[in-house]
């Protein structure tokens, strides 16, 4: 008997390690980032208090990621002076591979560079491309995951809801 | 004595699976290169297909193929 009682001890003792990370859901408060830009600059989800964030995760050699560009230049354009700010992580761990993707999709938006990976794994990003739709007070919104045909519309309508609050 | 040295055995091998669990699979944002063409299965997509074309018109099989994609969970 206390044979078995001590065996469930180490089956449980070795299944710990084994729990795993927490993703950053609606209604939560988007864990903080400072982020450098090709040219240097510090970019922080602090200093955009204020404004609506389309936070997006993307890496060159996801597919997805490049069908969302065009789209996220789009409402860079039409709501960027509304009060939206794009910021688009680079997870790429050779910054050459983002610079040639940006080269053939160029962005006109935000970009920020995330090599080690800390801030994907802050908000326990499940897949390529994620984003999360941050209000004003710097709470999530909305989480996107994957960039499909019929995402646009209704993104875009969650991010005119929020410029219409704001 | 044995029993002893079996169940201290036991124990060692147990401990010894807790380790597997350091060996994390590569995260979303890691997978740069398991998305290479020359990691997938079938480097060309074309080919792959067109194979996959006669097997399902000429034998009725289909699948079991692995999933598509190019390693972000995505595609």
């Amino acid at each position: 008997m206390t044979d078995i009682r001590f065996l469930l001890c180490v089956l449980v003792w070795g299944a710990l390690p084994s729990t795993s990370a927490y993703a950053v859901d609606v209604g939560e408060h988007a864990p903080s980032f400072a982020l450098p830009t090709a040219a240097g600059d510090s970019v922080s989800l602090e200093r955009m208090r204020g404004r609506v964030v389309y936070l997006d995760f993307w890496a060159s050699w996801c597919g997805p990621c490049r069908r969302s560009f065009p789209w996220m230049n789009e409402m860079q354009r039409r709501y960027g002076d509304k009060g939206l700010s794009i910021v688009a992580i680079n997870v790429d761990k050779k910054q050459a591979d983002a610079t040639r993707f940006l080269r053939e999709t160029p962005a006109e938006f935000t970009v920020v560079y995330d090599a080690p990976g800390a801030i994907p794994a802050a908000y326990a990003v499940k897949g390529m491309p994620s984003s999360y739709l941050i209000d004003t007070s710097g709470n999530v919104v909305a989480v996107e995951q994957g960039f499909r045909d019929q995402s646009p519309a209704a993104l875009e309508q969650k991010i005119r809801a929020l410029i219409m609050a704001r | 004595m044995i029993a002893s040295i079996t169940r201290s055995l036991c124990v060692a091998a147990l401990l010894a699976t807790a380790g597997c669990a350091t060996l994390n699979p590569p995260q979303p944002w890691e997978k740069g290169d398991l998305a290479k063409r020359e990691m997938q299965f079938d480097p060309n997509p074309l080919d792959a297909k067109a194979t996959q074309h006669i097997y399902t018109s000429k034998e009725g099989a289909g699948g079991g193929y692995g999933i598509g994609g190019g390693g972000c969970g995505c595609n």
